[in-house]
Order: structure tokens, then C-alpha cells, then sequence
């Protein structure tokens, strides 16, 4: 069977003149149209506007015009703004909203050429680990349909595994790229926060949130955040920096590096599977070079607690804009203004909303902001000091993505706590504004795939990126495929 | 640290919320294990911790003082569930 197609070989063959944008995007069309409804990673396609963007990327290219990417087809999630499209977000209360606006990464990716395959599932409001609080329907691993794909960026790492699209954008709150793309054996990277503007990008935790890329590989990811990064005077939180190339390190050896393995990560909740394929991954790193340092996250364990105050918190804020009055979902039937508020966001949002509107609402409120959230906040800081004093013994830090692999679907419904449990791992990170990433590690029983989790310090992506790809050239687990993709 | 069905309703009310009354148990039910969750952090000493309220160290830009937005009042109306003569459309508030 031929290796998968990437970014970077469906950029070389519009390059060589191999295939057409509008070819391209055919291709793909066709293949979601056939494979889609069993894994439901789309929720919104629309032929006629992927095919004109296609015929714009090759009359750029036909006028000499095009980009390195020009014409290369991708997925967005639906929670970027995006003319032309809906963007509802996995929520009833946005199922009528089509933004009048693109997003910030939503207007880089055009200004690149790339031509959008369509729009992917999600949780709800980017909300959950498994894809089943959309609205739109549970999201189906590739890997075994009786699986979650991971969430909230699930529809976009199942697209991708189910080779429905090259790659896509994802955004990671809690770990919403990360997650996913270990439990779809894909390739993912939350940038350091600030990094890629959240402008036009749908807000669950303002504090925590980033947009970044997934793809199969660690190539593809970097060539992707050259597209999506940069200052955006938009967003109050894009940070303004020189631009970089983030492909600058992929050839960089590994000799020599240091990768620290924080034993927090290692302890006896991850399951044999996982453990198993993540030492295997780091054998491998040392057999190119790398050296393994032991290194301490002394209060890892408490990210899941304090991401639970401060994402709901900042939740209960955001979310508040859902009033049925500017745009969405309104109750049919209602009496005064108070009323109409609380029957459209009674039937507008789903449960799992619901529940961290309400714990969010309840530690901001009167009484219990100094015990809940101030104190949240002050773990937050020791948490990122932990990963500062990390970083003084070595140069990324390594360890599994989630200590299982992908849940059964429906395996959490009565508990949600198991859930949250499940992204003990990737928290720290976006609560410390680290950049993280997971690459497939292998697989473990069933045949799930496993991730393993690349975290660098404040800026470091080419590096991890540049470590991801070395692996990558050692290793085939990212090239693999589900059986029936 | 447990919720009870009174202080339920009112985070309810406070989130704007409808809650029937026979969603309240279970809603307790969840809220309470999400609490139970929390109480964790009680346990590390913060003492002399500055809170971390974001995850970089910002300062926030100023700009100058002038308009940068084009009027896009009938395109952002479009989207909403009842519009009229340019105004968005609520039960009336004062009688």
C-alpha cells in the first residue's frame, strides 16, 4: 500500500504540475461523500465552494502567483468564523449562525492558497474529550468505530485518520488537539498560547485557548504553523514577535538532546498499553541520540482541579453572549427578558455546557471566589514554576498524551469525572501556556493508537517540531492507516 | 463542600438557566463530583503565590483613538433571531 498523502506531497505534486487544486479537491469530495456518514467528522460540506476555491489556487498557480501551499486542501474546525460557512460550533445555539466575518487563522489559511474541504465536528463549545457532547452527533474513531475519536477536536483528527483530509486546524483548551490526535494516531500541536490569534475563534476559556494545527506529521504541522501563526492586533493576547520558520529545526540531529520524563507522568495511572509503546517511542529518541533525564512536576496532579475552576470560569463568562438576542438560538416561546435568557440557554445548550456554566457561575460567585478561583489561579502559577524549574535539566519533556486509549463510545456517560480524569496530562500545558504536541507512539490493545506528548518550553516549537520529525523519520506508526481508510 | 437544591437554583438563576425541577437532583448530583474535584487544591499551601490570571505575562496594547471598524450593522443583524428597523427585538422591558 503507498504511503498516505501529506501536505507537503500533495504541495509537491501542484508544484510539478502532477494534479490541480480542483483535482485535489475531487478527490477528497469524493472520498467524504463515501466514508463520511460512517464516521460523521464533517458536519458541513458544500462542493460548489470548495471547488471555487480550488479554481482560485490554480489560477493563482496558472498566474505564476502561488504560494508553497497554494491549492492544498484542508479541514477547519467548526468553531473558526468563516464566511460562506456555518460555524456552529457542536451547539443547537449556533445552528443558525453563519458569521459575517472570517477569522484570523481562517484568513491566513486562505491567504495561502489552501482550499477548505469542509467543516468538522466538535464538543460542544469545545467541551469534552470524546466528540459525544456535539449536538451533530457523536464523531466515530477510524480505528474502530465503537471508539470516541477524542475531543474536542475530534471530527479533525478522525477526518484526517480516515484520510478525508490531509490535515486541519484544531484548537486546544485543555488538550482538545492533543487528545484527539492520540486517540486517532495523528499528529497535533497547541502553540505556545498567544502565538496563533484567537480572533474569530469561538471562546470556551479565553486564558487557555489556542488554535494550531493537525496533520499526519510533525512536517506537515510545522509547514501549517507557518501558515497560522503571527501578531494579530485583533486579538489582545497575540503576541508580537518576529515571525519564524517553524520547518527551521526539522533536520536538526537529535545528539545530545535532553528529555526530561517528569515521573508524575509515569505513575500507575496510565494504563500497560500506553506505558508500553511510550517507553518503546523513547528508546527510540535515545537510540538517535537523545539522552532521558528523570524530572519532577511535584504539583502535575492538581491541573485537572485547577484547569476545572478556571476553564468554567472563564466559560460562564464567554458563554454568557448566548442571550437569544444578537445571533443563535432563541426559545420559541417565552415571557419577559428574564425568561426568554433562560428558556433559550436551557434548550440551546447541552448538559455537559450546562454543567461548567454552572460550576462556573458558582466559584465566581459571592463567597467562593477567594476559596475557588483565586486559589486556582495561585496553583496555576506553581504549576507553570514546576515546568520553569523543569526545563532548567532539560530541553523538551516527554510522556504520554492520556493515560488510556480511545474510551468506547458511551463508556463515560454517567461519569463525567472519569473524563476529566482522562486529561491529566494536558492541562499543566495550556494552564502553564506551554507548547505541547502528540505524535503517534504506536498502538496499544485493539489496535488504538497511542500519543506521545512533546512539551517545550515558552516559543520552542521548531525544536519539538524538529524532534517530532526526526522520530518520525525512524518510526512509520504516523503513516499508518485505519483498515477501512 | 456539597451543593444543595436551593443553591443549585440559584447558580441556575445566576447562569441564566432554566432548571426544571426534575433535572435538579441529577444537576446536584454532577455539580457535587465536580466540586468534590476541586476541593483538591485545597490541599497545596498558596501562601505569598501571586495568582496567575493568564498564561503570559501581557501588557495590554493601547491604540489610537479612532474608528477602524467599516459599519456592518445589516451584515452582524443578519444572524440575529429578531431584528427591526436596524434594532434587535426583546420582550418589553419597561412598561
Amino acid at each position: 500500500m503507498s504511503a498516505p498523502e501529506t501536505v507537503k506531497s500533495l504541495a509537491a505534486k501542484l508544484a510539478a504540475g502532477e494534479a490541480s487544486a480542483v483535482e485535489l479537491a475531487q478527490d477528497y469530495l469524493a472520498k467524504i461523500r463515501a466514508a463520511n456518514p460512517a464516521i460523521n467528522a464533517y458536519v458541513e460540506t458544500s462542493e460548489d465552494t470548495t471547488l471555487a476555491e480550488a479554481r482560485a489556487a490554480d489560477a493563482l498557480r496558472a498566474e505564476g502567483r502561488a504560494g508553497p501551499l497554494t491549492g492544498v486542501p484542508l479541514a477547519h474546525k467548526d468553531i473558526f468564523c468563516q464566511t460562506g460557512w456555518h460555524a456552529r460550533c457542536g451547539s443547537k445555539m449556533l445552528e443558525s449562525f453563519a458569521a459575517p466575518y472570517d477569522a484570523s487563522l481562517i484568513e491566513r489559511s486562505r491567504a495561502a492558497g489552501l482550499v477548505t474541504l469542509g467543516r468538522t465536528n466538535m464538543d460542544e463549545f469545545a467541551m469534552g474529550s470524546t466528540n459525544e457532547s456535539s449536538y451533530y452527533g457523536a464523531v466515530r474513531n477510524p480505528w474502530n468505530t465503537g471508539h470516541v475519536p477524542g475531543g474536542s477536536s475530534g471530527g479533525s483528527a478522525a477526518a484526517i485518520a480516515a484520510g478525508l483530509a490531509p490535515a486541519a486546524s484544531g484548537t486546544d483548551t485543555g488538550g482538545s488537539i492533543r487528545q484527539p490526535a492520540a486517540f486517532c494516531g495523528i499528529s497535533g500541536i497547541k502553540p505556545t498560547y498567544g502565538v496563533v490569534s484567537r480572533w474569530g475563534m469561538i471562546a470556551y476559556a479565553s486564558s487557555l485557548d489556542q488554535g494550531g494545527p493537525m496533520a499526519r506529521t510533525a512536517e506537515d504541522c510545522a509547514l501549517l504553523l507557518n501558515t497560522f501563526a503571527g501578531f494579530d492586533e485583533r486579538d489582545s493576547t497575540s503576541l508580537q514577535r518576529p515571525a519564524e520558520d517553524y520547518t527551521r529545526a526539522l533536520a536538526q540531529p537529535l545528539a545530545g538532546l535532553r528529555i526530561g520524563l517528569p515521573k508524575e507522568f509515569f505513575g500507575d495511572g496510565m494504563a500497560d498499553d500506553v506505558r508500553a509503546a511510550v517507553e518503546a517511542a523513547l528508546a527510540t529518541f535515545r537510540s538517535l541520540g537523545a539522552v532521558t533525564v528523570d524530572v519532577s512536576l511535584p504539583r502535575a496532579g492538581y491541573a485537572v482541579p485547577a484547569y476545572y475552576v478556571i476553564a468554567p470560569a472563564e466559560a460562564s463568562s464567554n458563554l454568557s453572549r448566548y442571550d437569544g438576542v444578537r445571533y443563535g438560538y432563541r426559545a420559541p416561546e417565552y415571557g419577559n427578558l428574564d425568561d426568554m435568557y433562560a428558556k433559550t440557554r436551557a434548550q440551546g445548550f447541552g448538559a455537559e455546557v450546562k454543567r461548567r456554566i454552572l460550576i462556573g457561575a458558582y466559584v465566581l460567585s459571592h463567597g467562593y471566589y477567594d476559596a475557588y478561583y483565586l486559589q486556582a489561579q495561585k496553583v496555576r502559577r506553581l504549576i507553570a514554576q514546576d515546568y520553569e524549574a523543569a526545563f532548567t535539566q532539560c530541553d523538551l519533556i516527554m510522556g504520554p498524551t492520556t493515560p488510556n486509549t480511545a474510551y468506547r463510545i458511551g463508556q463515560n456517560d454517567e461519569d463525567p469525572m472519569a473524563m476529566y480524569l482522562g486529561d491529566i496530562y494536558t492541562t499543566s500545558v495550556n494552564l502553564a501556556g506551554l507548547p505541547g504536541m502528540s505524535i503517534p507512539a504506536g498502538f496499544g490493545a485493539g489496535g488504538l493508537p497511542v500519543g506521545l506528548q512533546i512539551v517545550g518550553r515558552w516559543f520552542d516549537e521548531a525544536r519539538m517540531l524538529g524532534a517530532a520529525h526526526q522520530f518520525q523519520q525512524a518510526t512509520d506508526w504516523h503513516l499508518r492507516t485505519p483498515p477501512a481508510a | 463542600m456539597s451543593l444543595t437544591d436551593q443553591e443549585v437554583r440559584h447558580v441556575a438563576k445566576l447562569a441564566r438557566i432554566e432548571l426544571p425541577d426534575a433535572e435538579i437532583e441529577r444537576t446536584r448530583s454532577h455539580l457535587n463530583a465536580m466540586l468534590g474535584l476541586i476541593e483538591q487544591l485545597q490541599a497545596i499551601d498558596t501562601t505569598g503565590v501571586e495568582p496567575m490570571a493568564h498564561a503570559t505575562e501581557l501588557v495590554l496594547r493601547l491604540r489610537e483613538d479612532r474608528v477602524t471598524e467599516p459599519d456592518r450593522r445589516d451584515a452582524c443583524q443578519a444572524v440575529a433571531p429578531a431584528v427591526e428597523n436596524g434594532l434587535y427585538l426583546v420582550p418589553k422591558v419597561i412598561e
